[in-house]
Order: C-alpha cells, then sequence, then structure tokens
C-alpha cells in the first residue's frame, strides 16, 4: 500500500498513512475478535453447560453483553495494592497486550495473487514471518511475569512463575512443529507458505505427509498451553491460585489481559491455519471456478482475496472455539504434569516428526501423501520476492520454465499446466493485469 | 549485598530459596466457604498446612440451650447445609432416642427416602465442587442441575429448598402429597444415565485420574486414628457405615433394607461390576478412592430410596405426630450419631426435665475430616491442595456450627 501511495505523495506520508491505515484495522480485529471470542465462549460454556449464556444485551443472542462489560470496566476504579511496584505495574497489561498485537503485524491475511506483483494482505510483509510471530507472541510473557512480580502478592507470584516456566518450555515444541511446514514449503514467508496450499484441500500442508498430520496436533496441544488455555491454564488457575498474575488487577487493566489472551488465542491459531489448513483456500477451489483470479481483473482479483480473508477467519474463528471447547471440557493439569507432557510427550514428536518430514522431503520432493496434488509451480517464481519475480516475468520467460506434469496428477484447477502444459511466468503473470495493479 | 564466604564451596550448597508463608483463605475460592489453611511453601511444594476455623461461628449450640427440641431443628439446617434434612433427622432421632418414642412404621419409610434423597443432593455437589476444584466447570452444573430437581421434590414436601426443617422430634411436619412418589421414581429414573456421565466426564477422565489418583493417600489406620469418618473412612477401605452399624434406634430405620456397604474388600467393590474400574493409578485411600466412594453412594442411595417407596406405599399407619412444643423432655442424658453423608454426625443432649434442654451438643464429621489435611498435604504441591481438600468433602457451617 505505501509503495502504490508514494506514487502520488512524499514517501513518508504514504508511509505514515499507510501505518496508521494498517494499526487501524488491525486493532479493530484484535479487538472485535475480542468482543466475539467472548461472547462466543460464553454462549459455548453456556450451551455445554444447559444454560442460555447471555440473552439480554443486544437482543436475543446477547451480541453486546461484552461491550457492556467492557463499558463497566472502564468506570471500575482503578486499584493498586500497597507494596506494588507502581511503574511496572502499570506497564504489565500494556506490555501484555502490544506484544499480542505486534504479532499480527506479519500475519497474512490473504495471497494468491502475490506472484502477480500485488502484495498479499499483510500489514509489513516479513519474509521470515512465521519467525517473528513466534518471537514476538513470547513476549507476552514478559508482561505476565511483570505483573506477578509487581504486584506484590504470593499469589500472582506464583502465577507469573507458573506461566513462565510453562510458556519458555513449550515454546521448544511450538518451534519444532512450526519449522515442519517451513520445511516443505522452503521458506518462513508467511504468504508463500499460505499460496504453497492452493487448490483442493488435499494441497494443506496438514495433508501433505504422514508428519505433518501428527505435527499440526502437537501444535495443537503446544499453542493451547502457550495461550494459557485449558487444560494448561495454570497461570489463572482460580481454584488455586485465586486468579494468577492478575489477581491484583481491576478495570480496564485487567482487561487487557484478557484482551491480550483472546488476540493470542486469535493469532495462534490463524498461525495454525496459514501453516497447516490451507491459509486462505477454502476446501475447494471455489474462488477460482468463479473466475475470481488476477486474469480477470483487479475487482475479481480483490473480490477472490476478500474470500480468502473470510476463509482464513472462519478457519481461524473455529480453531479458537475448539480451544473454548477444550476449556470447558477438561480438568486442568498440575504444573509438574503440564512440564512432564511438554519435556516427555511434546517434544520428542515434535522432533520426530521433524525428522520425518524433512525425510519425507528428501525422499519424495514436491509429492504430498494423497498423491494427488502438485505443488502449484507458479508459487515458486516468490522465492524471489515479488519484485524480481515481476521484473524476471518481463524480461525472461524462458528461464522460468517449469516442470512437466502428467496431466492424471492435476487437481488443481488454476494450475498453469492446464492452460498449457508448459509453465512460463509469462504466462501465469499477463503483463496488462501488472500494469493495471502499478 | 556482598557475604563473605570463606570456602566457595559452601557457597554452592548453601544457596536456599526461602520459605513463604501464604493464606489460602478464608476468600480463596477453592476453601468451600470459609476455610483459612495457612501454607507455608518452598515454591510450589508444600511444607506445612495448618488449617484455622471459627470464621462461621453462630453458637449454634449455646443457642440450643435456650429453645425446645422442635425450635433447635432450623438451627441445625444451618450446619451442615448441603444435608440439611440429614442434620435434622440427627437431631430428631437423639430428641426420640431420649423420650424413648418410635416413630410409626410409615414415618420410618418417609424419613429413609427422604435421608437419602438429602444423600444425593449432597454428594451431587461434593462431585461438582470436586470438579470445579480441579479446573473443570462443567460438571459443577450438570451436578446441580440434577440437584435442582431434588430440591423441587423437597420444595414440594416441606416448602423449603435449603433449610427444609422437615424431618422433625415425632415424625415429619407433613406427608408427602400425592404424586409426589411418582416425581421421585421418575427421577430416579432419570438420574441413572447421567451418573454414566459424571463417570466419564470426571472419574475416568485421564486428567481428572492424574490429578487424584496417589494424591492425598491415607491408610485405614490413619483415618481411624483421625477420628475420619463416612466417605473419607470407607475411601479407606474401612468397612464402617452407621447405617448398618450403628446404635440400635438408627438402624432400625434401616430394617429390613437390602444395601451393602460402600468399601473396598479385597480390591472389589460391592457391585463393582457396574462402574468403572479402578484405575491402575489409584490407591486405596486417595483422593480418586474418596471420589469413587461418594459416586457408588449415591447409585446405593438411589436403590435404598427404591426400597423405601415400595415399603411406604405398603405401610398403613401415620407419618407421625410432631411433638408438642410444651412437652418435658424426661431427666437425663442420650447422645446418637447418624451417618450423615459426610459422616458421623453425633448429637447429644442432656435434659433436666424441662421442655428445654440443660444442654445441646453436636459432633461434626467434618471436622474430625478436617484435621487430616495438615498431614495429608505434607510435602505435597500447591495444586494438590484443592484436591486433596476437596476429595474430604468439608461444610464450614457443620465444622463451626
Amino acid at each position: 500500500m505505501a509503495l502504490y501511495l508514494s506514487n502520488f505523495m512524499w514517501s513518508w506520508l504514504a508511509y505514515t498513512i499507510a501505518a496508521l491505515v494498517h494499526v487501524v484495522l488491525i486493532l479493530s480485529l484484535v479487538a472485535g475478535g475480542a468482543l466475539l471470542f467472548i461472547w462466543l465462549e460464553r454462549k459455548i460454556s453456556g450451551r455445554i453447560q444447559d444454560r442460555l449464556g447471555p440473552t439480554r444485551v443486544g437482543g436475543k443472542f446477547g451480541w453486546l453483553q461484552t461491550l457492556a462489560d467492557g463499558l463497566k470496566l472502564l468506570t471500575k476504579e482503578d486499584l493498586m495494592p500497597e507494596g506494588a511496584d507502581r511503574m511496572l505495574f502499570r506497564l504489565a497489561p500494556y506490555i501484555s497486550f502490544a506484544a499480542s498485537l505486534a504479532a499480527y503485524i506479519a500475519i497474512p491475511f490473504a495471497g494468491g495473487a502475490y506472484l502477480l506483483g500485488a502484495a498479499p494482505w499483510v500489514a509489513q510483509h516479513v519474509n521470515v514471518g512465521v519467525f517473528f510471530v513466534l518471537a514476538v507472541l513470547g513476549l507476552e510473557v514478559f508482561g505476565t511475569i511483570l505483573a506477578g512480580y509487581s504486584s506484590a502478592s504470593k499469589w500472582s507470584l506464583f502465577g507469573a512463575m507458573r506461566e513462565a516456566a510453562q510458556v519458555v518450555s513449550y515454546e521448544v515444541p511450538l518451534g519444532m512443529c512450526v519449522v515442519v511446514p517451513v520445511l516443505i514449503a522452503g521458506s518462513m514467508d508467511l504468504s508463500l507458505i499460505g499460496d504453497r496450499q492452493a487448490g483442493l484441500f488435499t494441497n494443506w500442508l496438514i495433508f501433505h505427509d504422514p508428519f505433518t498430520f501428527i505435527a499440526f496436533w502437537v501444535y495443537l496441544t503446544c499453542a493451547t498451553a502457550s495461550v494459557n488455555r485449558a487444560p494448561f491454564d495454570l497461570a489463572e488457575a482460580e481454584s488455586e491460585l485465586v486468579a494468577g498474575f492478575h489477581t491484583e488487577y481491576s478495570g480496564l487493566r485487567w482487561s487487557f489481559f484478557f484482551m491480550a489472551e483472546y488476540g493470542s488465542m486469535l493469532s495462534v491459531s490463524l498461525l495454525a491455519v496459514i501453516l497447516f489448513l490451507g491459509a486462505w483456500h477454502g476446501p475447494l477451489p471455489i474462488a477460482t471456478w468463479l473466475g475470481l483470479t488476477a486474469e480477470h481483473g483487479a475487482i475479481a482479483m480483490n473480490l477472490g482475496k476478500l474470500l480468502g480473508l473470510i476463509n482464513l477467519l472462519l478457519k481461524a474463528v473455529v480453531g479458537v472455539s475448539v480451544m473454548i471447547w477444550v476449556r470447558w471440557t477438561l480438568p486442568r493439569l498440575r504444573i509438574d504434569q503440564v512440564i512432564t507432557t511438554c519435556l516427555k510427550y511434546c517434544t520428542p514428536i515434535a522432533a520426530g516428526m521433524l525428522l520425518g518430514a524433512t525425510l519425507w522431503q528428501y525422499q519424495f520432493p514436491s509429492r504430498s501423501f494423497f498423491g494427488l496434488t502438485e505443488v502449484p509451480q507458479a508459487v515458486y517464481h516468490l522465492r524471489e520476492g515479488p519484485q524480481q519475480a515481476v521484473q524476471n516475468s518481463g524480461s525472461s520467460p524462458e528461464s522460468r520454465e517449469g516442470t512437466d506434469v502428467p496431466e492424471d496428477e492435476i487437481a488443481t484447477v488454476n494450475h498453469p499446466a492446464r492452460r498449457g502444459g508448459q509453465v512460463s511466468a509469462s504466462d501465469t503473470i499477463p503483463q496488462e493485469s501488472i500494469a493495471r495493479l502499478r | 549485598m556482598s557475604t563473605l564466604v570463606d570456602d566457595p564451596r559452601i557457597m554452592e550448597f548453601d544457596v536456599r530459596t526461602d520459605e513463604m508463608l501464604i493464606n489460602m483463605g478464608p476468600q480463596h475460592p477453592s476453601t468451600h466457604g470459609v476455610l483459612r489453611l495457612v501454607l507455608r511453601t518452598d515454591g510450589e511444594v508444600v511444607s506445612e498446612v495448618t488449617p484455622q476455623i471459627g470464621y462461621l461461628h453462630r453458637s449454634a449450640e449455646k443457642i440450643g440451650e435456650n429453645l425446645v427440641p422442635r425450635q433447635w431443628i432450623p438451627y441445625t439446617d444451618r450446619m451442615d447445609y448441603l444435608a440439611a434434612m440429614n442434620m435434622n433427622l440427627g437431631w430428631a432421632l437423639v430428641i426420640e432416642k431420649l423420650m424413648r418414642y418410635e416413630p410409626p412404621e410409615k414415618g420410618r419409610h418417609l424419613r429413609v427416602i427422604i435421608a437419602e434423597l438429602g444423600r444425593i443432593a449432597s454428594h451431587l455437589v461434593a462431585m461438582g465442587t470436586y470438579g470445579l476444584d480441579l479446573g473443570t466447570f462443567s460438571p459443577f452444573l450438570y451436578a446441580f442441575r440434577e440437584r435442582e430437581k431434588i430440591l423441587d421434590l423437597f420444595e414440594e414436601v416441606c416448602g423449603a429448598r435449603l433449610t427444609y426443617s422437615y424431618i422433625t422430634v415425632g415424625g415429619v411436619t407433613a406427608d408427602f402429597p400425592s404424586g409426589w412418589l411418582q416425581k421421585c421414581e421418575a427421577f430416579l429414573d432419570q438420574l441413572v444415565p447421567v451418573i454414566d456421565e459424571y463417570h466419564a466426564l470426571l472419574t475416568t477422565n485421564a486428567i481428572f485420574i492424574k490429578r487424584t489418583a496417589s494424591i492425598g493417600t491415607m491408610s485405614p489406620e490413619m483415618a481411624i486414628d483421625y477420628g475420619c469418618s463416612g466417605p473419607v473412612l470407607r475411601g479407606s477401605g474401612v468397612d464402617h457405615d452407621l447405617r448398618r452399624d450403628g446404635e440400635d434406634i438408627y438402624t432400625a430405620m434401616y430394617d429390613g433394607y437390602a444395601f451393602e456397604v460402600v468399601a473396598e474388600k479385597d480390591g472389589h467393590y460391592p457391585r463393582d461390576h457396574q462402574y468403572p474400574a479402578v484405575p491402575h493409578e489409584a490407591r486405596l485411600g486417595d483422593s480418586w478412592h474418596r471420589f469413587y466412594v461418594r459416586m457408588l453412594e449415591v447409585i446405593q442411595s438411589m436403590d435404598l430410596i427404591r426400597q423405601g417407596i415400595d415399603r411406604y406405599s405398603l405401610a398403613t399407619d401415620g407419618h407421625g405426630e410432631p411433638m408438642k412444643l410444651t412437652q418435658k423432655l424426661p431427666k437425663g442424658e442420650a447422645y446418637l450419631e447418624t451417618e450423615a453423608p459426610r459422616g458421623q454426625m453425633g448429637f447429644y443432649v442432656v435434659s433436666d426435665g424441662n421442655a428445654i434442654p440443660w444442654r445441646a451438643r453436636a459432633r461434626s464429621s467434618s471436622f474430625s475430616n478436617l484435621w487430616i489435611t495438615g498431614q495429608l498435604c505434607r510435602g505435597c504441591l500447591i495444586a494438590d491442595i484443592p484436591s486433596i481438600v476437596g476429595s474430604l468433602d468439608v461444610v464450614m457451617g457443620e465444622i463451626d456450627r
């Protein structure tokens, strides 16, 4: 966006405007997501427990209950314990929230047309996006520890120490699980990993081979643990630690912790969707069938992207709902059992899956478990980034020739081979559409 | 901040962590009311637990010395408020023992039905709150859903939902309304599949077993030494139930009823083939067994109620007239223990010949059951404390009185 705007104005202004727009979009996504998920949590837990959940505020389904509670929290007194470390106590919730929010900077929300020179829908394209998101999400624990330390309450301290031990241990298997799709896609670029899974759902990395399938479930476990959800919600175990690290918080500061929790829940499930569950691609390539691709112009392409965005968010909401469902079903583990689960089960399994996926890639390069699909060749143009891909496509179409693909192995509708048999960048990226986009 | 250490090796082995003294309660979510536990912890490991009580003291016994026995019935309601019917029964029986009064046949079966319903309601709460202690919320509401149905039945009988004052000296305040027995049977029929749900959600849940099996193990000798009773005692494998082993005036109530005491004998619970098997992690006397005994007692109580309904329908005499308020008590004293849901609830009464007892005294089972926490929690983790205290299932109203 910034690049596009800088055609019309000074580049610093273009970047500022772009940054503001992105911040507003991401903030509204996180805040709106938190509103939705808190409502969803109440509704799902209510239904699980033979209750109705909220029914009054905002019509029959209590849509606005969370908003009403938010208003109530705004009016609450901002209490601080007497012995608290005042600055850190004030700072902690913002650190947690900022970390949870910052992860969204590198998460792409729609892609697919990246190969046409237009950027995916991402606030800031980071070519090591996976790494960035994991690193920033890991920072959230910092706010928790500060909150526990500065509260001058023993229960808070216990909660913070538990969270520190837990999150730090779970980063290890989490990182290993994330490396599995990175290994298969051959890139740490989230939008590239997402585009790699275009086509039928058999192209999704979870179905790539048995190892990615198991790695997904390990990732789900570790992600649940790293965002402190049941059965790993030890840091705020109300039957043991009152409310854990946020015991002493009230009002808006408390709600920032809450928002951070729901923000991280959404971001880990977004990450799961992008890495394993086909990102913005639906189970069937409906957008391609409808002709919502770049070949049909910018409007069609953006409509296709919008469809992708809806796809991505729907899958992420399902992921969050699973976490909610688990929370209201299972009892809580004990701290030593949580660490045991991590060190004795998750880490070795994740390491084994990493090794297995490596061997699979070595033995059957670019073959998936179902054997039905091949990687869309055009995705490999992205290795060099959008700019180079466009330049290359203009200068030397012959250098981009793809391999021959047998006709019976083609299930991907937008596979370039369907249209010509031979793949070339100039075929995939029509010059006129690039010109229009610029 | 400089420390002088001559030998550097001392430093290595002399790094100590500070012990922390923490109050768990009286306003803590998992201490079941107003129990206060003073914990001495080293990190997550608890080295000492001291229960502190007295936050719910209402001088019930002193009040009992100023009221006639029937007037004190509402005060017994407020002792174990989760099993108020059984408290009423204990006090009514001890006065009847003092007066050498025997309730009519129909009243006897009526009391069995009501007392066993009360036991089910109490065990359902124990089960639900135990789930809550272990961090799962839903079974709690499932348990309360069923308990509500029992409260509806009680409400129809006596008009109250928590403090009934229904069973009283001489009989009960009113007979069952017409159609009540059918409703009661319908309730029991629909409870059977629900119990299996509880077993699926808690008893056989892998995390639940991890959290409870081999936690807070209490040997039978220890349980007897500390004066534990009820499911806590039977969870350690001691075959003792006052409904079978109690005094005649109490066991006469259960005369002719077929039931087995729920306690493990030779590695088996009675009729255990119908229930989920004991997991291999569980050891006799741990939190899991105490929970399991309660679950089996619910099924046993359902069986007793069915028998009671049959016998009640056949009986022809009345349900017993409540004692007159001005009735003078015979001179003397009486003590009787009954099998309340939480254990042996004893009432003691001394009379000098007036209508008002000279001394009224209650012996609470939760008091003895609670006192073993200091022993059980030594060396456990903080997360095990709710697991242990919850499995003892204490009610502070009964301890403080």
